[in-house]
């Protein structure tokens, strides 16, 4: 296994979309997931919103362009558990998200891929939003050690749950390394519960 | 004498296998399913890690998403499907994982198949790289949706590393009326809790309403716990649980079923265990329910009126001009009446065999009106045979309604099964997100599949008890 890359901020432009509720199915429609791999999703990150948007839309802003943290409102990425979400927005170039709340298992898919999602409350994400859309150039930072997000409006406090927070510090954000190092306790406790043999 | 503890505590505790830094728990995953859609990159990482399955027999596959439903003849029409089938099944073959293809007549949607088949069992842990594997805790068991590299953890592992969640019981007391169905029950909680209630919470449904549900019903009910943002959601096992499971495949016979069982039952959450949250709700007061708007906590009693953006909260009025703009639906006017043009009856949510009985009850009462389209899809191969047992084909044929082989569907429309343009769906699915079933305008109303049923006939939106009332 490669020495474990440890997540401690994320920093970079920041591109700002608003609303709330924002689905998986729309962030990739279902009809691209018809594929073996992930790679080829980033292109179709939002490809129904955009269309629909016809060219207004906070992806096709040149003011946002080479944005890598994308600022989102309630509940992002609810809806079905595809990773293929994450991928997408991974391979469209975003490395951290921040918003008012998140969705849980696209924010543990997330955590999976090394993506931090930090919350800020209300007043926060409208501070950060704001900012962010006044001058889009300026540098966003994500710090998970202090789980806070710094743009040109200030240091805003934000929340990452405790795991995660260890998980991307500690590098173990790839959980697989970290489960297959439990061994011999695994099979301990596969013997013990009372599953019907199956074979 | 122990503590009370609630079936999540019970459940979570005996499959910990330790304890990870920051809180979180590696939990060992009874039972493995798996799909066409969410499993390739999976298998793809273990070979690049090179890593065996660690428990290939806890580990059963089907193929659902990506199916056509006029015919399953090989090689299906759409390459991209075919191709996504052939990778299952040289996975399936590799890795020595049991596979319930069209041949083997057991194929379904994943949700569908589990439960037929015995391997939801009350008290165990189930993952699958759906969100709707929700549904499995309609038997007492804890039940995740995952992504795909926690499908990689699972194969790699049969682990998976969660923080514990929180536990809300939600009681439903009082007897349903007549027309009122399990859909309906959790569509009226997703509308009282909202889309994100349940974010960081299990949720436990209970009170007398759920008591009397067949285990269909509680699979429904399940089903949907994601859609109010809680990831996963149960009902205590009972003697119908058990009665269910009796003679299913994986399941034991004679004297270790008894032994089984009583371990089932005693996995229900022991009086006086602690909750983090309780709701009530009153069963007899809720009603045929549908979708407004793009959420399916925009939801409302049949014989309501749609929500005008000045009458919810500050913060919700964006949500609901946003949701009016793109159903085309004034806030105001009534959801009953209006058009559709297409009915689905079947999904994960309501595509087994009760739903179709229930929605041939109503189909026996007319034709299909014109102008509608529709896709009667039975859950699974087991349901599509009893269906076809009882003569249910032949009342959906004689009415108009369009019988299918079993897959996903138009649920979320992977398959060629899709809306057209900013076509009105009456749907007996899960999600009414935009461009769910297909089209990028496509517009879906959900509801119960006897509300579907009625609406195919009438072809628009109407009350499934004055049809149900005639009939009788």
């Amino acid at each position: 296994m490669s020495e474990p890359t440890r997540i401690e901020r994320v920093a970079g432009r920041g591109c700002v979309l608003r609303g709330d509720d924002i689905d998986t199915d729309r962030i990739i429609p279902a009809r691209f997931m018809k594929v073996v791999t992930f790679d080829g999703l980033g292109e179709h990150a939002f490809e129904d919103d955009r269309k629909a948007a016809k060219g207004d839309h906070p992806l096709d802003d040149d003011r946002f362009d080479g944005a890598s943290i994308l600022i989102v409102g309630r509940n992002f990425g609810c809806g079905s558990s595809r990773e293929h979400a994450p991928q997408a927005l991974l391979r469209a170039g975003f490395r951290g998200f921040v918003g008012e709340s998140f969705a849980e298992i696209f924010a543990g898919n997330c955590t999976s891929l090394g993506l931090p999602c930090i919350t800020l409350d209300h007043a926060g994400l409208e501070k950060l939003s704001e900012s962010v859309d006044l001058a889009p150039d300026q540098e966003v930072v994500i710090d998970v050690r202090e789980r806070s997000v710094t743009c040109r409006a200030g240091v805003l406090p934000g929340r990452i749950p405790d795991g995660t927070a260890e998980q991307l510090l500690g590098g173990q954000w790839d959980a697989l390394g970290m489960l297959l190092s439990a061994g011999a306790e695994i099979d301990a406790t596969a013997e013990r519960l009372p599953y019907p043999a199956r074979g | 004498m122990s503590e009370p503890r609630s079936l999540f505590d019970k459940v979570w505790e005996a499959h910990r296998v330790r304890d990870l830094p920051g809180g979180q728990t590696q939990l060992f995953i009874g039972t493995h399913l798996v799909h066409e859609v969410t499993s390739p990159q999976a298998f793809a990482m273990l070979r690049e890690r090179e890593l065996p399955v660690r428990f290939a027999e806890r580990t059963f596959a089907t193929v659902d998403h990506i199916i056509p439903t006029d015919s399953h003849v090989r090689p299906f029409g759409d390459p991209l499907a075919e191709a996504m089938l052939r990778e299952l099944e040289s996975n399936c073959r590799d890795h020595d994982i049991a596979f319930f293809d069209p041949a083997s007549g057991h194929q379904g949607v994943v949700h569908v198949v589990g439960p037929e088949l015995g391997l939801t069992i009350p008290g165990s842990t189930i993952a699958c790289g759906d969100s709707h594997t929700s549904t499995h805790g309609a038997f007492g068991a804890i039940a995740f949706g995952i992504g795909t590299s926690q499908v990689r953890d699972v194969l790699a592992t049969q682990c998976l590393a969660l923080s514990r969640l929180r536990v809300r019981r939600i009681e439903v007391n009082g007897a349903l009326g007549p027309g009122v169905y399990a859909k309906d029950v959790i569509l009226a909680i997703i509308r009282e809790l909202g889309v994100k209630g349940g974010v960081g919470y299990a949720y436990e449904y209970a009170g007398s309403a759920v008591d009397a549900m067949s285990m269909e019903e509680r699979m429904t009910l399940c089903n949907m716990s994601i859609e109010g943002g809680a990831r996963c959601g149960y009902v205590n096992p009972d003697e119908k649980t058990a009665e269910y499971l009796r003679g299913r495949r994986y399941v034991p016979e004679g004297s270790a079923f008894d032994e089984a069982a009583a371990g089932w039952l005693a996995m229900a959450s022991d009086p006086g265990a602690p909750y983090d949250d309780v709701v009530r709700l009153d069963g007899a007061a809720i009603a045929p329910s549908v979708t407004w708007g793009i959420n399916p906590g925009q939801n409302l009693g049949v014989n309501e009126r749609i929500p005008k953006p000045a009458e919810v909260p500050e913060d919700e009025q964006a949500g609901v001009d946003e949701a009016l703009d793109y159903m085309g639906l004034a806030g105001g006017e009534p959801i009953a009446g209006t058009p559709v043009d297409v009915a689905f009856i079947g999904s994960c949510t309501n595509g087994r065999i009760s739903d179709l009985r229930e929605a041939a009850k109503v189909a026996r009462t007319g034709k299909v009106h014109e102008r509608v389209r529709t896709l009667v899809v039975p859950g699974s191969q087991d349901v599509q045979r009893q269906a076809e047992a009882e003569g249910l084909d032949e009342v959906f044929r004689a009415a108009g309604f369009d019988w299918r082989e079993p897959g996903c569907s138009m649920c979320l429309a992977m398959n060629p099964d899709k809306l057209v343009g900013r076509e009105v769906c009456a749907s007996s699915s899960n999600r009414n997100f935009k461009g769910r079933q297909g089209s990028p305008a496509g517009r879906t109303l959900l509801m119960s599949p006897a509300m579907v049923a009625a609406a195919a006939i009438a072809g628009r939106v109407v009350d499934v008890r004055d049809v149900l009332d005639e009939g009788a």
